[in-house]
């Protein structure tokens, strides 16, 4: 349609861009500039060119950075897929039950990440913990999983699993609903099993929703923050250190403001990479 | 399909107390006493009903005035969601100019950027002007959901021009079009997106806690991290009832509104 007057688009739309400005693509301009300062937020700001990157490189907190970051995502990002595929593929039928089921996983979706984390972070307690004293009882050793290096990233990502599973199983559920039963029906009557439905019916069709699931998964995960600082504020020895704690901790309890920039903007580039890199991927998969 | 069989049922039940035995246990701690959980951790159930965790956490924090700031921060921002985004859905899908695709596609790119780039800038903005610990520095950086202007301008293309055209020879102002003649039309996604947005500011910790320091203008997620990090050895009969406070409203709205919350999830993926 044709505005009514030529300058409504303005209106309508100027504070939306006015707040988006302001608040996203000013302050993204703004960190490119702080992250070639050497800046406490006291003292007055220094210009020391690429030295806030090179620092975040060369002293190999990067690497450390990174890994921790793809330990927790991507295992996370992996099992909460699978595992809310599993589900969705269990809760698609009437009745009662399923509802409960349903209801009861996507409600941890819908809980505060810091209810999730102290839930977690007592439930894992070493000495008194439930799961502990469960894994005791298997005959595990006295298990601090949230104390070893090795193990905590991956407590941290099971703990992400638990809360975002029920989104995943969420969008398969609605992937499966939308797909015709005409089309299953015919696959039977050219006598497919059910295992071969799932496998050449099923799972193809739902390729779009896992390209959606998987990216969005991935962006949630990369930020999860709440649970690191709650649970293991980045330890032991930095094991759990994600982008999005460490650029907390250079900001806050380093006062390093431009340090902090620099790794929020490498962070952002990392996101971005592999975010395109996903649906790349998931693209490639479905022309094949 | 439709019948189940035995096993399945047995493993729906698993599954659900995967997800529920976690929260009956934050309800059980909470009504222990700080001896039982030293004597018997993993005792299955209180000795009685002992609220003096609750009475702990009153104590130790203003929790009316937190969950007032909570309440407040997550109303004024989908409030203001939803009023940007009306009338900027509106323009994107149904008006035509020059610039429209640009516009769009700010938008859209603005989806990709998480908190966790932006608070360095936005802090010290926000500092430069004296906003750091107010209810504005909580509102105002998300005042445009990208995702919300998206989705009214979705709903907004299969709406006939027609309706709009035979509002405008009525003689209806653009702003009662957006503001009145839209909203009715549009219920579905501004409760959807209302809920969202609402439930996600309401459980957000990073964002208060890198924007405020003054008890005055903290929030309940942050109050109730905090219980943990108070005192000496961590008393988990009073984070868990702290926790029980901080998840029940939402749980409760959540079993409210368990149709709508669950649309607005898979109204993301269109």
């Amino acid at each position: 349609m044709r505005p009514a007057r030529r300058t409504d688009p303005l209106w309508l739309l100027g504070p939306s861009l006015l707040f988006l400005f302001v608040f996203v693509v000013y302050p993204l301009g703004h960190a490119l500039r702080l992250s070639l300062y050497d800046w406490d937020l006291l003292t007055p700001e220094r210009y020391v060119g690429l030295e806030n990157y090179r620092a975040l490189f060369e002293s190999g907190d990067f690497c450390t950075i990174l890994q921790s970051t793809l330990s927790v995502s991507l295992t996370a990002v992996a099992f909460s897929m699978l595992i809310g595929l599993a589900l969705a593929l269990a809760v698609n039928r009437p009745g009662r039950l399923a509802a409960f089921a349903r209801t009861s996983i996507f409600s941890a979706y819908v809980v505060s990440w810091v209810s999730v984390a102290l839930l977690w972070l007592w439930l894992l307690d070493a000495d008194a913990g439930l799961v502990s004293a469960f894994g005791r009882a298997l005959g595990f050793e006295r298990a601090g999983l949230l104390a070893s290096p090795h193990t905590a990233p991956f407590a941290i990502a099971g703990v992400v699993v638990w809360k975002i599973a029920g989104y995943s199983m969420v969008l398969f559920l609605s992937g499966l609903q939308s797909i015709p039963t005409s089309v299953l029906e015919a696959a039977a009557l050219d006598g497919a099993g059910a295992w071969q439905r799932l496998r050449r019916v099923v799972l193809p069709l739902l390729g779009p929703t896992s390209a959606f699931v998987g990216t969005t998964s991935l962006i949630l995960t990369f930020q999860a923050f709440d649970v690191v600082r709650i649970m293991t504020q980045g330890g032991p020895v930095r094991s759990t250190t994600v982008f999005v704690y460490s650029i907390y901790e250079q900001m806050f309890v380093g006062l390093r403001v431009g340090r902090a920039s620099a790794e929020a903007l490498v962070f952002f580039a990392v996101l971005l990479v592999l975010t395109g890199l996903e649906l790349v991927f998931h693209q490639r998969r479905q022309a094949l | 399909m439709n019948r189940i069989g035995i096993p399945l049922r047995v493993g729906l039940v698993l599954v659900s107390l995967i997800w529920l035995v976690p929260y009956a246990w934050m309800v059980v701690t909470s009504v222990k006493t700080l001896p039982e959980i030293v004597a018997a951790p993993t005792a299955p159930l209180p000795a009685g009903l002992e609220l003096g965790a609750y009475r702990e956490v009153f104590e130790s924090m203003p929790v009316a005035r937190y969950f007032w700031n909570t309440t407040l921060v997550a109303l004024g921002i989908a409030a203001l969601q939803i009023a940007l985004a009306v009338p900027a859905g509106y323009a994107l899908a149904k008006l035509e100019f020059k610039g429209r695709a640009l516009a769009f596609g700010l938008v859209l790119a603005t989806l990709l950027v998480p908190a966790q780039v932006r608070f360095v800038p936005v802090f010290t903005l926000l500092a430069d002007v004296g906003l750091t610990n107010t209810l504005s520095a909580l509102i105002l950086p998300f005042g445009v959901s990208a995702l919300g202007t998206f989705l009214v301008r979705q709903a907004l293309l299969s709406l006939p021009d027609s309706i709009l055209e035979a509002a405008r020879i009525d003689g209806a102002s653009e702003l009662r079009i957006v503001y009145s003649i839209l909203p009715p039309l549009l219920v579905p996604t501004l409760v959807s997106l209302f809920l969202f947005s609402f439930v996600f500011h309401w459980n957000d910790y990073f964002w208060p806690l890198v924007m405020t320091t003054d008890d005055s203008v903290r929030t309940l997620p942050l109050g109730v991290a905090l219980l943990r990090e108070q005192g000496t050895g961590v008393r988990w009969h009073i984070v868990m009832a702290g926790n029980v406070l901080l998840s029940a409203p939402v749980l409760a709205l959540f079993a409210l509104a368990q149709k709508q919350l669950l649309n607005a999830v898979a109204a993301s993926t269109s």
